[in-house]
């Protein structure tokens, strides 16, 4: 049930944050101060998505190699830095952590 | 095209690794149409963070659909209500992306009637696209054994994510005080530390933005 709640409402929300402009709001600016906060929006929210999961197991930070969740990310890092593409980041990510899983 | 294969079989595997079932799960990849927020909201979900949080996440990551909205508003004013409503829905960051570069700027008066059909031709593919895979995704889900660590595979779209929205030094400083943050943070409880981190991020490459200029 929590699932369609949050599902239900995120859909709706969204279509109206697309429609805002092309439905709503019309022949009207974007506030400047909107238009400059917005900007910085997916660099915030994803690498706040990321870093908890990444360095912190069971809630406590953890920068040695029995978390392996950092290392991987960070050769996953370098290639989406470099290739910008996500199916080789999603591929390398998950290989470096089963080999490290493997070997340690 | 191709690019959004990869993302739409993460986002069908995690609605089967979280427990929906197959009608919210495909379904909600034609109702939200937007990957990265369904994948946080179901991430949020998984973790039992609070509704509020979870949905406020997702519509956070989809703010930029606003900016995209103001751009194409004039493309599409001379059409019917239910018309521009359904168009909006197909907006994506590739359709935006590929139909903007064809729409090359000129005056408002000047706007050509027919260009809602080119962005159309962009964006149903990819809706038809998006549909395919993830429904593809989530038969698959139930066949991927918890054992490969899949939810990592969530973490590394996001990542994935990060590199084209950080392009200089605000938005360096953004993200990393974001993500500073949201470590910190991390044992408030319903997830609270990430609509906070997201908060502190933007305000960080605000700042850093005004004392550039």
């Amino acid at each position: 049930m929590t699932g369609w709640v949050i599902m239900a409402a995120t859909g709706l929300g969204t279509l109206l944050l697309r429609s805002s402009f092309t439905v709503f709001v019309g022949d009207r600016r974007m506030p400047a101060t909107l238009t400059r906060a917005l900007r910085f929006v997916p660099a915030a929210v994803m690498t706040a998505l990321v870093t908890p999961a990444v360095f912190l197991v069971d809630g406590r930070l953890d920068l040695t190699f029995d978390n392996l969740r950092w290392p991987a990310a960070a050769v996953a890092a370098v290639v989406a830095w470099k290739t910008g593409n996500i199916a080789y980041t999603i591929a390398v990510g998950m290989v470096t952590l089963w080999i490290a899983q493997a070997l340690l | 095209m191709i690019a959004i294969v990869p993302f739409g079989l993460i986002v069908g595997i995690t609605a089967a690794k979280v427990g929906f079932g197959p009608v919210l799960g495909i379904g909600a990849s034609a109702f939200v149409f937007a990957g990265a927020s369904q994948l946080a909201a179901m991430a949020l979900y998984a973790d039992q963070a609070a509704i509020v949080v979870a949905v406020a996440t997702a519509l956070v990551i989809n703010a930029r659909f606003v900016m995209y909205s103001a751009a194409l508003r004039a493309h599409f004013q001379h059409l019917s209500a239910p018309a521009r409503t359904g168009l909006s829905h197909l907006m994506t960051d590739q359709a935006f992306a590929l139909s903007i570069v064809d729409f090359p700027p000129q005056p408002p008066d000047e706007v050509r009637p027919h260009r809602h059909w080119f962005y159309f031709g962009v964006a149903f593919p990819l809706f038809v696209d998006w549909m395919a895979t993830t429904a593809i995704g989530y038969v698959a889900g139930a066949a991927v054994p918890d054992s490969w660590g899949l939810e990592f595979a969530v973490v590394l779209v996001f990542l994935a994510l990060i590199f084209p929205a950080v392009t200089d030094r605000p938005s360096v400083m953004a993200a990393f005080a974001a993500g500073v943050t949201a470590v910190a943070t991390h044992s408030l409880p319903y997830r609270l530390g990430l609509p906070l981190a997201a908060v502190v991020g933007i305000t960080a490459g605000v700042i850093s933005e005004r004392r550039q200029s």
